[in-house]
């Protein structure tokens, strides 16, 4: 596991092999990483979200304008071209961005900054729904949006429990395929800067954080690191088991329930509710899909040889 | 086949179309799900479970159909259309069951993979549609007589 300053201090200590991250190391054993945030650290500064939009800003849209007339007229354009700078909501060129939550807990003040992204769930509700192989989980557990091909129809944005994807129109394939009548843009997210972790570097908010706020590593560690650290600060933990398991594990001094409550939430600032697992469902019903076929070959083969015991007893 | 065998399939065929058609954003952006009684067109979720309860369905039908066609030994009789229709339901059922297996949390592919399945089981239901109404208008059957 590794955050900034442990990272830092493998550089003060020498070798080239200390200065990898562990991180990158499970990236080519391909393990499943999860980043631990540890909210009674974060003083809500931002240089996260600054490093973020620095590190990611060749990622995000450039858009053609003007855009494609839309068909029917109701399809509404997203455009934040002009507003990149917005760094209080999430957007396409925002994908991290602080809540903040003045709460009184046992009676105690506490101010609890959040910094707010994509959780990159276990089974991703937007990665299995999206129809055009657009959206995909990494085996090192990022779900990321391939903006190559995405059409930018949202569907990832509406099944997302907490609707994290942000729509650029004017930008992406659809524009060279049906402009106007099928897609609006490409979807943009945290994609935990997969390109950097296949480099053997930190994503870039954790780097970034002076508090050592955000760790990351193989998700057994990070799991048993967020108990042990719970349990230090009689605290909370979100995202270990919402929709069905995440690997962004938020631990916190105050419930999450009374940190909802006191944050602002809507389009772009996403809440901290419970969330069921959105494919549990799916997850059974896969396993009677995929041995559908071996029942269907068994009723046949018995169809077969009864139609072959009557043709004995008949030829008797 | 009989009739009622051949309604079953279709409407069984139908059923998959409209919902695999429900996976993509266009019915609320076309006003199906306007149409008081059809809001579910646009429920992602629901047509994703219904689908898959069809898939269910079809499969089973499908494998069973293979026992007892090669047992009766039908496929001797099939024409070039049916050879076709066999591997385009073919592909749709693989590339089907790579993306049930693929929404399992234990399993991931590379995301060509990804893409490539499913562009490929969007693709070729609209193929099998279309060869089906080419054999309708054609006349040709998928065994012969």
């Amino acid at each position: 596991m590794l955050s900034r300053r442990k990272f830092l201090q493998g550089m003060v200590a020498g070798s080239a092999l200390s200065l990898l991250p562990k991180g990158a190391k499970a990236v080519r054993d391909e393990e499943e990483l999860a980043t631990l945030l540890d909210l009674s650290k974060c003083i809500g500064c931002g240089a996260c979200v600054e490093a973020c939009k620095e590190t990611n800003a060749h990622k995000f849209p450039k858009p053609q304008k003007p855009f494609p007339r839309m068909y029917p007229s109701r399809v509404k354009v997203a455009d934040w071209s002009d507003k990149q700078d917005v760094d209080d909501r999430l957007t396409p060129y925002n994908w991290l961005f602080i809540q903040t939550a003045y709460v009184t807990w046992q009676g105690k003040e506490y101010e609890i900054n959040i910094p707010r992204r994509c959780l990159h769930c276990q089974n991703p509700p937007c990665a299995n729904l999206c129809p055009w192989g657009a959206c995909l989980k990494q085996k090192n557990g990022i779900v990321r949006i391939n903006s190559e091909i995405c059409l930018g129809g949202s569907k990832c944005k509406s099944v997302c429990p907490w609707h994290i994807p942000e729509r650029q129109t004017g930008v992406g394939l659809y524009l060279k395929l049906l402009p106007s009548y099928a897609g609006n843009g490409v979807m943009y997210k945290c994609d935990r800067c997969y390109d950097r972790l296949e480099k053997g570097l930190l994503p870039a908010c954790i780097e970034a954080c002076p508090e050592g706020v955000q760790t990351i590593g193989p998700r057994k560690e990070i799991i048993a690191k967020a108990h042990q650290l719970a349990k230090e600060m009689s605290g909370y933990i979100y995202g270990e088991k919402e929709n069905g398991g995440t690997n962004t594990i938020y631990v916190s001094p105050v419930p999450f329930e009374v940190l909802n409550k006191a944050i602002d939430t809507g389009p772009g600032r996403p809440h901290l509710k419970p969330v069921p697992n959105s494919m549990a469902l799916e997850e059974n019903l896969g396993w009677a899909v995929l041995t559908a076929p071996l029942a269907g070959l068994a009723a046949g083969a018995l169809k077969v040889v009864s139609k072959l015991k009557k043709g004995e007893e008949k030829n008797e | 086949m009989s009739k009622k065998e051949k309604w079953f399939l279709g409407l069984l065929s139908f059923a998959l179309l409209f919902t695999g058609f429900a996976q993509m954003p266009i019915f609320k952006r076309y006003y199906l799900a306007d149409i008081p009684g059809f809001a579910w067109t646009a429920d992602y979720y629901l047509n994703h479970r219904l689908h898959y309860l069809l898939a269910f369905i079809l499969l089973f039908y499908l494998f069973y159909k293979v026992v007892t066609f090669f047992s009766s030994f039908q496929l001797k009789n099939l024409t070039f259309l049916g050879w076709l229709k066999v591997f385009l339901w073919g592909g749709i059922v693989f590339t089907g069951m790579l993306r049930v297996l693929k929404n399992f949390p234990q399993v991931v592919f590379d995301y060509k993979t990804v893409m490539y399945v499913d562009w490929i089981h969007l693709g070729l239901p609209f193929l099998l549609f279309i060869f089906f109404i080419l054999g309708k208008v054609a006349g040709i059957s998928y065994l012969r007589k």
